[in-house]
């Protein structure tokens, strides 16, 4: 019953009129971004993270969750009607949802993969909602040996589930741990890496990577494709209703992909991902029943199971960084940048110091999801007209929301710079296809690795086996060791290599 | 020796330069001891770890086989060139350059010039469109910065704003 009285509180935070349309304004403005081919949730966060600076916290927290989910299900739509993955996570959404397009089956697609989407999410909310406070207690067991490996396996999951090679993932999440030292060392006072330069030694604004790497490294990216590889898919949207057929169909598929999402999402790493790829394997498993048309042809369960699975575990990796703090993906190391900036430290006393805020922003997250449903079906035309606006109109706004929004930040031309420099180096990590990602994980983690290691080591007298004597770190290290071994099994590599080829 | 992998051997080259760059940069910080660590202890650490990437990434790409010789494949300098122009521009028109006594020209110019650098970019350059994207752009974000979320922004230059 605490559950309720907890659900309760948030509810009553977040039903105020003004919260409700900041969280109706996020869903807009980050579907209206999410949308537009090939921009993810990254670069959707990152661009409109500014707007919430003038917010109260609690208020800013509720517009990026609605952000959040708009940029995803943008996403989605993108996906379907595009044959454009925005972002890892949409990648097997494409494989039916666009063969369903092309049989003019786009809105019954777009219905499943909301309402999908939608039930997952309240699925994924009472989950958190329900694990929040056992796992808070848990959190207070943590020293810092076992932060410590936590990290160490948050990573190694994340080198897991990133797409293509493991080596050079494990080298770009190193280059984010070291770019997340530049700037002043909080113990010795040292300003590392900073070149003289007074802005580096606050160190490297993460918005500036992420809108360089993941915006401008985009469209340069876009821009060097010829354009017939750009055109866009002018898919007719007549019925929205999935038929009672479809709804048989899509169910189950619903079903099993909420249950998946759920638990891969706690998982440090990159749930979302995993989980779509995961409920797309299990849904080619099942058997065909009567009258279904085969996977990779069109098949509603291709685009259900996937995208509730995607949803809850977005909804479900909220938990490991509500409770310990520690992001899991990368899109929760930009929430930890959102959060630092409104001065919210988040951990486990968010919940006992800031109750409102903390299950308001679970409340909000379901009051997004809902949002979405109630916005973005009725609003389908609007986006489908939204994605034929041509490419050489849509860059140069993208261009410029990057730049005034990165230096509204700080009202610093020296961000501009950097987002400059990180779009040259986004343009040749897509060149030398190393997925960047990681990246954005590794800067947040650096500072917070390199403290609890110190402080590991400075209690254990400098001794490293700390790591291994202490219970929980020893188990923490041997799922991440383990998690290690089986992908570099051949036969598992074998596996996980055709599925990131996506047949 | 051939290079089998042409994309992996660079990634391999670019981890190597970094992470050799980064531990030399941590060897002119205290060091210290694991028990007592200085401010260059962890970097130090993780650049050795980064070169050491670098080099199997390299010592890979120099092996496994692969198809096509998994080419980088031409250079868009283009896009390149015209979108981070674009970007510079904008920030040089927007905030000025005191170090060398450059004023403001404010946001409304600094959108102009970004559209119309960035335009170049493109496969199409058409002067009647971009002017039309350019008015309204900025028309949009003087409504949505300056008015609605009134951030302080000079939006005029500075010798007509004072």
């Amino acid at each position: 019953m605490e559950l309720i009285s907890h659900l309760s509180i948030g509810f009553g935070v977040a039903f105020t009129p003004i919260n409700l349309l900041y969280a109706f304004i996020g869903c807009l403005m980050g579907t209206l971004i999410g949308v537009l081919p090939g921009i993810g949730p990254l670069a959707t966060i990152a661009m409109l993270l500014p707007a919430t600076y003038a917010l109260p916290p609690v208020s800013a927290l509720i517009m990026l969750a609605g952000i959040y989910y708009g940029a995803q299900y943008g996403g989605s739509t993108t996906a379907i009607l595009v044959n454009l993955p925005g972002e890892a996570s949409s990648v097997v959404t494409v494989i039916d949802g666009y063969q369903m397009a092309r049989k003019g089956r786009a809105g019954p697609a777009l219905a499943a993969a909301g309402l999908g989407s939608f039930f997952a999410g309240c699925v994924g909310t009472l989950v958190l909602a329900g694990f929040a406070v056992p796992l808070t207690e848990v959190a207070f067991l943590f020293g810092p040996a076992e932060y410590f490996s936590l990290m160490v396996l948050g990573l190694i999951g994340a080198i897991v589930l990133a797409s293509g090679s493991i080596l050079k993932s494990v080298g770009v999440i190193l280059l984010g741990l070291m770019m997340g030292l530049v700037g002043t060392d909080v113990n010795s006072g040292v300003a590392r890496y900073s070149f003289e330069i007074p802005e580096l030694t606050d160190g490297i604004s993460l918005l500036a990577i992420a809108m360089g790497v993941f915006g401008y490294g985009e469209i340069i990216s876009n821009l060097g494709k010829p354009a017939s590889q750009r055109e866009v898919f002018s898919a007719d949207v007549k019925s929205l209703m999935p038929t009672r057929e479809d709804f048989r169909n899509m169910t189950p598929a619903v079903l099993r992909g909420t249950v998946l999402g759920s638990m891969l999402g706690i998982l440090p790493g990159g749930g979302a991902t995993m989980a779509a790829f995961a409920a797309y394997t299990i849904e080619k498993k099942i058997k065909l029943r009567k009258g279904e048309v085969p996977f990779g042809t069109g098949n509603i369960r291709g685009v259900a199971g996937p995208e509730a699975a995607n949803n809850a575990a977005s909804q479900t990796s909220f938990i490991p960084l509500l409770t310990l703090g520690i992001p899991p993906n990368a899109v929760m190391a930009l929430m930890v940048g959102a959060m630092t900036i409104h001065n919210i430290q988040p951990g486990p006393q968010v919940m006992t110091s800031n109750p409102e805020l903390f299950w308001g922003l679970i409340a909000s997250m379901w009051i997004g999801n809902a949002m979405l449903v109630v916005l973005n079906l009725p609003l389908i035309g609007l986006w489908i007209k939204l994605l034929t606006v041509p490419y050489r109109w849509l860059f140069p706004a993208i261009v410029m929301f990057c730049a005034i929004g990165v230096y509204s930040t700080n009202n610093n031309t020296f961000d501009i710079w950097m987002v400059g420099l990180f779009g040259v180096l986004g343009y040749a990590f897509i060149k030398l296809g190393i997925e960047p990602a990681p990246l954005v994980l590794g800067l947040i983690l650096g500072p917070m690795m390199e403290e609890n290691l110190r402080r590991a080591l400075l209690l254990s007298r400098g001794d490293w086996t700390v790591f291994l004597t202490r219970g929980l770190s020893a188990s923490l290290l041997a799922v991440a060791a383990l998690l290690l071994l089986i992908v570099l099994l051949p036969a598992v590599r074998k596996k996980r290599e055709e599925a990131f080829v996506a047949d | 020796m051939r290079i089998k992998s042409q994309k992996d051997f660079f990634s391999g080259l670019l981890f190597l330069l970094v992470g050799a760059g980064f531990a030399w940069g941590a060897t002119s910080y205290k060091i210290g001891e694991a028990s007592r660590m200085g401010p260059g202890y962890f970097p130090l650490l993780l650049g050795v770890m980064l070169a050491i990437v670098g080099l199997l990434v390299m010592f890979v790409s120099l092996v496994v086989e692969t198809e096509d010789g998994d080419p980088v494949g031409r250079i868009a300098w283009r896009p390149l060139f015209f979108v981070i122009l674009s970007n510079l521009t904008f920030g040089v028109l927007l905030g000025g350059l005191p170090s060398i006594g450059l004023p403001y020209m404010g946001l409304m110019a600094a959108i102009f010039a970004l559209t119309f650098i960035a335009a170049l970019a493109g496969d199409e350059f058409r002067f009647k469109e971009v002017l039309i994207l350019a008015i309204v752009l900025s028309v949009l974000s003087y409504t949505a910065f300056i008015w609605l979320l009134s951030l302080q922004f000079p939006a005029w230059p500075a010798f007509i704003s004072g």
